[in-house]
Parts: C-alpha cells; structure tokens; sequence
C-alpha cells in the first residue's frame, strides 16, 4: 500500500534525525574522554581520534602539578551540594506542611508570595548579598552557600502540588487522636509520604548547586575554598595554553563522574523533569 | 474541603514556614534591598563596604543606561537568548510530538531521550571551557575535521569572529536545552486528555491537523512557562559566555551578568554602577514574571473566591441592616 510506504519512509527519516542528535549530543564528550588519554603533540597533529593512547598518567600529573587541585574542588562541592540539597528539601517540605495541614490567616497571602518570588534569580542581588557577607567577614566560607538554600521558593511550590493529594488528613487526625506532637507528625508521618518528592527535589537541587559559578566565583576567594566550578575555570588560565591533553584530562575528570551518576539514574532524572512541568 | 478549620492549630501554620521567612529575609529579601540601595550611592573601590548617598539619586542608572557597553551586553544578551529559543522550541516540539505519536512509535526513543538531555546535566563551567577547545585553532578538533573532510582548505581561527563566537554560544545554548524543553512538552502532551485524540482521529483529522488543533492549543500554559523560564534564564546567561570567550572577542558574547560581574569585581570595583545594571535587570525580569504570574493563576480557585467574597460581603450587609434595624 502507498500509505504504508510512506509511513515507513517517515519512520527511517525520524530515525535518522534521532540518530543525528544523539551523536551531536555525545561526541563532544567523546572527544574530551579520548584526548584526556593522548599526548599534547598526538592531540596537535590530528585533535580528532577515537583510539585512546597511553598518555592517562602523564596527562594526570601535568595537570596535578599545577593549581588545578580537583580533590579540593570535589570535597568543597560536596560539602555545599549536600548541604544545600539536604536543608532545601526538608525545609521547603515544612513549609509546604504549613502551607497545607494548617489553617492560618496569611496562608493565601503567603502562597501567592511563594509564587511570585518563585522566578526571580537569586544572580541579581549578588552585589548586596556580597556586600553583606563582607561585612560580617563571612566570605570564604560555604556556609555562606548552603543556608540561603533554606528558602527554595519553587521546590516549597513542587512540594505543595506534591502533597495535597498525597497526604490525607485522616491520617494527621488519628495521630493526633494518640497524643503525637505536630512536629513529630510531620517527621514520623508526612515526610515519609512525601519521599519521592524529595527524592525527584534532591537530585535536581544537588545538581544545580553542584554546577553553580556564579555566586561562588564572587564569594569565594582562597584557593582552599574553590568548588569544583571555579577549579575548572582554572583550566582557561595561560599555565594550561599549550598542555591540550591536560586541559581535556582536567575537563573529563570533572564531567565524567556526573555522566556516570546522569546514566545511573537517567530514568529518574528524566522522570523528574518531565514531572516538574506538570506544575499548577 | 477536608482541611481542619481548628483555631488552635494556626499557630502551627505560622511556626512551620518561620525558617523559610527567616532565610528568604536574610539570604534574598534583604540583599534585593541593599542591591538596590547601593545603586544610589557613591560605593566602589576594592573592600569598601561604607557609602553616601549620591547627589543627583540616579546618575548610576544614567550612567549604565547611556553606557555603550551595557547597551551592548543588554542586546547580545537578548539577541543570543532569542536566537537559541526558536531553533530550541521548533525542536522540541518536533521532537516532542513524534515521541508521543499514537501512530508509529519511535524504536529506541528512551535512550534517545536520554542522550538529548544529557549535555544539560554537565556543569557549564565544562562546556563552555571543552567548545574553546573544540574550537581551538590551529588544531582543535572542529578545524581537523573540516581541513580532514576538505571542507576548509586551511585551519580556521573561529573564536576571532564575532557573529561565530556568538553563534557558538547560541548552539551550546541550543544544544544544552533542548532535550529539558523536549521532555517538559512530552509530559504535557501525554496530559492531555487521549478522548480528545479520539475525537480528531473519528473525525478524520490527519497528524499535522491534530498537531496544529488538538496539541498546540492544549499545551499552551507551558509552552508559556518554557518561554517565561527561558527568558529568565537567557537574561541571566552567565558561566557560558564568561568562559567561553570572557565576553570576547570585543565584546561580541558579553552578557549583562558577565558586564556586571565586570564592573563590581574587577577593574575599578564599581559596587554602585553593577547594583544599578542589576536592578534594570530585575526590572526587566519582574515584568516577565507577572505575565507568567497572571497566566498560571488558577482561575478555577479564583472564581470560587470571588464567589465566597461576595457571599460573605452580603452577610455583612445583612447583618448590618438588623443591626440597624434592632438600634431603630
């Protein structure tokens, strides 16, 4: 049949296209693994190969010989993304608590000011935010970077949508009933209900304060206190102009361990996304 | 409504969002004000924190307004932003609505999915420091392919070209998001309600008629909040163009936040001249955060208030009258 023929021609272009894309996606990546394995003068001959070389070590120790000290980086990003991602999620599933178990005056008032502060990035109160964690001579350090995450407005709003079909007051009601306090109730009881929210929340929370420049770039100042971002920028600095191999060593060390971690958990991630639409 | 109307328990209300109050004060309220301040004053210099107010209140805002260099970042700004959300969106949605096809199915679109998504995930500082390798000359990769494939019959030096350099940052831009935009439509296509599909398919309507009249309409609000979201995060372009090309090559990438991360932290630390570019900025962002505000609102939840509200002003008036009649 002529429709069949066609529907199959459309089929194999989609396909393609697909393919295309993917390929656009990945080979970038591919490069930089590949050539963080070859030598400066391999990588200046011809900076395009699919067959690793034998220069990994050598790379490594061109690159670590320099400033670019990315266990420093690792463990500072870790410190700031763990911490941020842990106060974030509970203390925005609080406030969503407060915003849905509890019938308070301000309540309206105070969701609709969740939702409008919801959009406005935090990038463009920077200066005051300098200027007020210099004065109390607080720069340098990442606490400075893990409790403003207290005050997510957009997860407090995730968590909301989360919850009101989620958690039944029933529930809240007969814990009640036996005596239990409210903050224990919303401990024992409701952050539970409320895990795969915090989880799809925490991954994307960790993410994003993991990848942050900006505001660390200003606040912090001492080599010692550099997250893994700012290390990286080192990689743009005139030591590294002509060690190739190292530059793409330095970059693949900072990217692969988030493709692995992006591949492991990919179908949450995705899901993630996709549930972080259906806001409203 | 199942929620519990009891006096005793508002205090909780109160008490449980406290931290998020203290924290949005300290962290973003009171440095939102304090930017703004420092626009109207004299601050600059490296380590200054004291500062008087200016004579004439908004010569910082003149100053960066009239200032060639602002105007410039401002524009690259919006220019790169909407040069990489048409080819962006357009994509998306193709993509969106083959992936959601209830005709054929497309083999491997899970893995597909997978991979679009992925350069989203990467820190940026990465991508933006592994395309100025990619784009190295004489020998980065981009070159050697094309001087490999004949395409160039000499390496070619890109990143010394303005428009290239900002169509580089437009395709990472691109190439970045898209697959986020792609699955953010997805969803809302699987929202909506399949009887409707049923019903075009019923009556005849073909895959590029239910795409225009039965998709798009319904997929509106986010194709909204994709835009509104996009918008706010292009205005706030920062870790690509910065290094990338650190705003260069004269100025070609510069964005506002890299002309403002310039102007308070480097150079002559002017404090007061970035507050002030900061503050235009906000401007402009609060407006385009409205339009999603007005357009997300639940219109349902609003209707019924306003029915409550009337209801509940007519009691008053009501019990106005009694009273007025009982002191008669």
């Amino acid at each position: 049949m002529k429709s069949d023929n066609h529907h199959y021609a459309a089929k194999t272009i989609v396909f393609i296209i697909c393919v295309f894309l993917a390929v656009l996606s990945l080979f970038p990546f591919v490069i930089m693994i590949v050539n963080s394995t070859r030598s400066t003068t391999q990588i200046q001959q011809h900076a395009v190969s699919l067959i690793p070389s034998g220069y990994f070590m050598k790379n490594l120790n061109i690159l670590l010989g320099k400033s670019f000290k990315p266990s420093v980086g690792f463990m500072n990003s870790l410190i700031v993304s763990v911490g941020a991602t842990v106060l974030a999620t509970y203390f925005s599933t609080l406030t969503a608590y407060g915003l849905v178990v509890y019938e308070w005056r301000l309540k309206r008032a105070y969701f609709s000011f969740i939702m409008a502060i919801m959009m406005i990035p935090t990038q463009l109160s920077l200066i005051g935010f300098y200027q007020m964690v210099y004065k109390i001579h607080m720069t340098n350090r990442l606490s400075m970077l893990i409790l403003p995450a207290i005050a997510s407005p957009s997860i407090v709003f995730f968590m909301r949508q989360y919850m009101i079909p989620a958690l039944s007051m029933e529930i809240i009601q007969s814990a009640r009933i036996d005596g239990a306090r409210e903050f224990y109730i919303f401990n024992r009881i409701a952050l539970p209900i409320m895990k795969p929210a915090i989880a799809t929340q925490a991954i994307f929370c960790f993410v994003n304060s993991w990848n942050n420049l900006f505001t660390p770039l200003i606040l912090l100042t001492a080599q010692q206190k550099y997250t893994l971002p700012i290390m990286i920028s080192l990689l743009r600095g005139d030591i590294y102009k002509t060690e190739f191999g190292a530059v793409y060593m330095g970059l693949t060390m900072t990217a692969l361990p988030l493709i692995i971690v992006y591949l492991a958990l990919s179908k949450y991630i995705i899901a993630g996304v996709a549930l972080g639409s259906v806001k409203g | 409504m199942k929620k519990k109307k009891g006096n005793g328990y508002a205090k909780y209300g109160y008490l449980f969002t406290l931290p998020f109050t203290i924290a949005y004060c300290i962290f973003s309220l009171y440095p939102t004000l304090y930017t703004a301040v420092i626009g109207f004053t004299d601050l600059k210099g490296i380590g200054k924190t004291d500062f008087h107010f200016l004579e004439h209140p908004f010569d910082n805002f003149v100053t960066i307004l009239n200032s060639p260099t602002f105007q410039t970042a401002f524009k690259n700004t919006l220019m790169m932003w909407v040069l990489n959300f048409i080819p962006q969106i357009l994509l998306a949605l193709v993509l969106a609505a083959w992936f959601t096809d209830r005709r054929f199915k497309v083999p491997g679109a899970g893995a597909f999915k997978v991979m679009f998504y992925m350069p989203n995930i990467i820190t940026a500082a990465t991508v933006a420091i592994l395309f100025n390798a990619l784009f190295g000359y004489p020998m980065g990769p981009v070159n050697d392919l094309l001087t490999r494939f004949g395409i160039l019959s000499a390496p070619y030096n890109f990143l010394v070209k303005k428009n290239i350099a900002r169509g580089i940052i437009i395709f990472i831009q691109t190439w970045m998001w898209y697959g986020y935009t792609m699955i953010i439509l997805t969803s809302g296509i699987l929202g909506i309600s399949p009887d409707i599909f049923e019903a075009a398919e019923v009556d005849g309507a073909n895959g590029r008629q239910t795409f225009f009249y039965v998709t798009l309409p319904n997929i509106r609000t986010i194709l909204l909040f994709t835009l509104v979201t996009s918008l706010i995060g292009g205005l706030n372009m920062f870790d690509i163009p910065f290094l990338f090309l650190i705003g260069g090559p004269d100025n070609a990438t510069l964005t506002t936040n890299v002309f403002i991360r310039n102007q308070a932290f480097a150079g002559s630390y002017m404090y007061n001249r970035a507050a002030a570019a900061s503050m235009i900025v906000f401007v402009v962002i609060c407006a385009a955060s409205a339009v999603l505000f007005y357009a997300l609102r639940d219109r349902e939840e609003e209707k019924l208030q306003k029915i409550i509200r009337k209801q509940e002003k007519e009691q008053r008036r009501k019990m106005r009258q009694q009273q007025a009649a009982g002191n008669r």
